[in-house]
């Protein structure tokens, strides 16, 4: 109460805006403490981690930059940007157009909507590992329905989850399977576009897909720039598929020649399966770098990106 | 047809009928193709589930067949309880409930809290640090994961549901923000009233918010239950125990121990998707709303 009264000669504040500072800070102290306890604290610890050598059995033993430097020769760490890599930036703009266009479709007034959302929605529903199960079953080489269906337009069998080539063109074949969620979010945004907009653009003589380049689109940036920023950061992270559908009895994962190993993945087994704790966190800070320049330049190159309220 | 259009879009169709005959022709093939894919992709949407469901009816025989039947030939309905004594199922299925239902108190209890708190008390700094707090949602969970196993593992918690659920209890930045929003809905009017009245600011929160907010608390809660339902690591790394195991590690376990129970295992993931396929038919319009809200991964 006493620095209170202090300060309130200082910076001019009033009694009842102390009294609304502290109400404030009390209702918002789980926030607080969760920040401090479940973010900022474990971020720094993990800074600290990077720089030794730790199995948890013995304290941290300070080792500078060993840890960094070993990433730059470790053969498995390349081969896993490498692929986390090519999911942001092959399998994230397949599935975003992917979604946008399914969104469009669902906009163009046709009857039966919920039945379509529905469908559409409920793979981003159930339970990770139960569809995964059901897609390796779906790409079972010898008895998968998959090749069943493209032996019917004369394509010769694929080894789907086998042959190295195509283990990731397959994950993101499944991921568009998974995109409901996305294409929700889409046609929310389709639905916020004003009509009197498209109306005046249909008399200004524009066709379709005029109208969807000129209007629509700039219309829903900002929705698209939000499933942008979300999705980089989320591929980045890219776990659960992957594992459950490469992890062996034995624990191993990653898939033939590695070629369905992720960051994450690779992150998972250092820390939990070989306890090298520095090591892991220096894997973990350096992600951490890649998504804050990932998001960054997603930030920076957002001109195209319209604000109504900006008008 | 021609009905539920001038209702739903008064003034699009009234520019129609004023004559743009070769747009409406335009219209309606670009409507028909539009239904045809659209149908197209619905049918492969729905196929992997159609054949979830098919191979779970087939015996371990018929399922090898090659070309595989569509239909299996003579139903197995008794895949279904087969397939939860092959792992301790139903074990694994309430173990995932209970860490749910911690869970979902956790987060709504306290986001409501905290949501409160930016939305309705005026503080200086407010909204610095509410921008602030929403910036935790962009951090990756694997900077924060091995100092946090590290400290679990002290507290002897590794190998309880503690760590997946404790947390909860300190809010949830995404849903912070979209109660926060249904909060700023509300008019001040309201609870200006109700302090003039002498009403303690805790009073206003649990008697006259709470009660407003209760669609937006079930949202937080049907969104909290789908991530609790559907997580996967958490439970890898701290439910060492098998006995705690949830739903999606048993199910992992089942692809591991018996590979080819193909017929088995499509059972057991049918029934586990059970659960959010019929709450979705329930609750269809919070999850839309939800989602249209703030744009959720559920």
């Amino acid at each position: 109460m006493a620095t209170a009264a202090t300060s309130r000669r200082r910076s001019g504040w009033t009694r009842s805006q102390w009294q609304s500072l502290l109400t404030g800070l009390a209702f918002i102290s789980p926030a607080i403490l969760g920040v401090l306890f479940f973010a900022a604290w474990p971020i720094v610890q993990s800074f600290y981690y990077s720089f030794t050598y730790y199995t948890i059995l013995q304290p941290p033993y300070f080792i500078a930059l060993d840890n960094y430097r070993d990433l730059f020769s470790d053969r498995i760490f390349a081969i896993a940007v490498r692929n986390t890599l090519y999911m942001v930036l092959i399998g994230l703009p397949v599935h975003l157009v992917f979604d946008f266009l399914m969104a469009l479709l669902l906009n163009m007034r046709i009857r039966g909507l919920s039945i379509y959302r529905t469908i559409f929605y409920l793979p981003s529903i159930t339970p990770v590992v139960a569809s995964v199960i059901v897609w390796l079953w779906l790409f079972n080489g010898q008895y998968g329905v998959l090749n069943e269906i493209i032996g019917w337009f004369g394509v010769q069998p694929i080894g789907w989850l086998t042959d190295p080539r195509y283990t990731k063109p397959s994950l993101i074949f499944m991921g568009l399977w998974f995109g409901g969620n996305t294409i929700l979010i889409y046609l929310a945004g389709l639905r916020d576009v004003p009509i009197s907009l498209l109306e005046a653009a249909e008399l200004d003589g524009a066709n379709a897909l005029r109208k969807t380049w000129h209007v629509t689109l700039p219309m829903v940036s900002p929705v698209i720039f939000y499933t942008l920023i979300i999705n980089v950061i989320g591929y980045f992270q890219y776990f659960t598929e992957a594992w459950v559908l490469t992890a062996t009895r034995d624990g191993a994962a990653g898939g033939p020649l590695n070629s369905m190993l992720f960051y994450a993945m690779y992150l998972y087994q250092t820390a939990f399966q070989q306890f090298k704790m520095g090591y892991a966190s220096a894997q973990a800070w350096v992600l951490f770098l890649i998504v804050l320049i990932a998001t960054v330049i997603v930030f920076r190159t957002s001109g195209w990106v319209y604000y109504r309220s900006e008008e | 047809m021609k009905a539920a259009k001038t209702v739903a879009y008064p003034v699009a169709a009234q520019n129609r009928s004023r004559g743009m005959e070769s747009r409406t022709n335009q219209e309606r093939l670009a409507r028909t193709a539009a239904y045809l894919i659209i149908t197209l992709v619905a049918v492969a949407y729905v196929f992997p589930l159609y054949w979830m469901v098919v191979t779970a009816l087939k015996t371990d025989v018929e399922i090898f067949r090659v070309p595989p039947s569509l239909l299996p030939e003579n139903p197995q309905w008794q895949n279904f309880p087969l397939s939860t004594t092959y792992i301790p199922f139903w074990q694994y299925m309430w173990n995932t409930m209970v860490i749910s239902a911690l869970t979902i108190l956790g987060v709504v209890v306290s986001s409501a809290f905290i949501a409160y708190g930016f939305a309705r008390v005026r503080w200086p700094g407010r909204n610095l640090v509410f921008m602030v707090y929403l910036s935790t949602i962009m951090l990756p969970a694997q900077v924060t994961l091995i100092p946090l196993y590290i400290v679990f593992r002290q507290f002897g918690w590794v190998g309880t549901i503690l760590p997946l659920v404790v947390p909860a209890f300190f809010g949830n930045a995404l849903y912070v923000f979209l109660l926060r929003q249904f909060f700023m809905t509300i008019p001040n009017e309201l609870t200006d009233a109700a302090r003039i009245d002498g009403a303690s600011e805790l009073g206003i929160f649990s008697r006259i918010m709470l009660p407003l907010l209760k669609p937006a608390l079930a949202t937080v809660a049907l969104f909290t239950f789908v991530a609790t339902y559907r997580d996967f690591l958490g439970p890898l790394i701290y439910l060492t125990d098998q006995s705690q195991w949830t739903i999606s590690l048993g199910l992992q376990m089942f692809k591991n121990m018996y590979g080819a129970q193909w017929q088995l295992m499509m059972a057991a993931a049918t029934i586990t998707m059970i659960p959010t396929v019929v709450l979705f038919f329930l609750t269809q319009r919070t999850f839309i709303e939800g989602i249209a809200l703030t744009g959720i991964k559920g």
